[in-house]
């Protein structure tokens, strides 16, 4: 079973315990009334959908039920590191290089 | 921990489970509410009940009236033994005014149950998918987690000795699941 950590309690849980909330860093437009169509459909349907690594929201739903952020790799399921909302997103590049080395 | 505990059986029961290595009773009825807000509120909220709720995650504060349990960063499951569930509200709710925070009676909402013996861990163990050892489930912790499929409050009360809370639609589900385990405990 796949073990994620939760930033706010502080341990290691089965993901059974979590909820995939699609991805982070995705700002609500300030006035949507003032976007086009096109714009407004690329803010609720248009995703990065890497391969590799992606920051998500992930819910501690059947924990302390937080919301925070995690940064996974798409391809191997590996969580490389998770944070609390609110905190900035980390640099991808930087965190390749320190998974290679 | 209290020898004596804020949760104890209820005496008009017959024990759930009752075998020489482990023993599940159904609780006694409780007041419980549930608590959402800041650090301001919990002290406050803290002082009404009695005891200083918990800051630090996955911990509890209990004596043998009052138990206090962080659900999470703004959130509190405070279970309270006392005749007067209506007065003991107002009073949490008198010293919440000035303080932005929900306050619920949930007291009916919940069943617990007290799971007790050498082998009350072994038997969670059947359907909660957490490490008990001790280093990494001390005495105090509690958690909300998963029970096979139902949502529980898990409190480790003493080292043999734990807590499950549970909506009580769920209850049958997770009693019937214990006693499945117990059985398969007794065969082996
Ligand atoms: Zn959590």
């Amino acid at each position: 079973m796949l073990l994620i950590s939760c930033p706010y309690c502080g341990v290691e849980r089965p993901e059974i315990e979590f909820r995939h909330a699609g991805e982070a860093h995705i700002a609500r437009p300030a006035e949507p009334s003032k976007l086009t169509d096109e714009e407004w459909a690329e803010y609720l349907y248009m995703r990065t959908n890497p391969k590799g690594l992606m920051a998500e929201r992930w819910r501690h739903t059947h924990g302390c039920g937080r919301f925070f952020n995690a940064i996974r790799d798409t391809v191997s399921d590996k969580f490389v590191t998770v944070y609390k909302m609110g905190e900035a997103k980390p640099d991808l590049d930087q965190l390749l290089v320190e998974a290679a080395q | 921990m209290p020898e004596k505990s804020v949760y104890s059986a209820n005496a008009d029961l017959a024990p759930i489970i009752a075998t020489s290595r482990v023993r599940v009773a159904e609780a006694a009825p409780l007041i419980r509410f549930s608590l959402r807000g800041g650090e301001a509120a919990a002290s406050h909220a803290g002082t009404a009940v009695g005891v200083s709720l918990p800051l630090e995650p996955l911990t509890s504060i209990a004596t043998d009236k009052v138990a206090a349990f962080w659900l999470g960063p703004d959130e509190w499951n405070l279970v309270i033994q006392d005749d007067d569930a209506r007065a003991m509200f107002e009073r949490v709710e008198t010293a919440l005014a000035d303080t932005p925070h929900s306050l619920v009676d949930v007291s009916d909402r919940n069943r617990a149950l007290i799971i007790s013996g050498r082998k009350a861990a072994w038997l969670l163990n059947s359907q909660v998918f957490l490490d008990f050892d001790e280093a990494s489930f001390p005495v105090g912790m509690v958690t909300r987690t998963l029970f096979g499929k139902a949502e529980i409050m898990l409190w480790r009360q003493a080292e043999d000795t734990f807590v499950i809370e549970a909506w009580r639609s769920f209850m049958p589900y997770v009693i019937e699941l214990l006693q499945e385990a117990s059985r398969e405990l007794e065969a082996a």
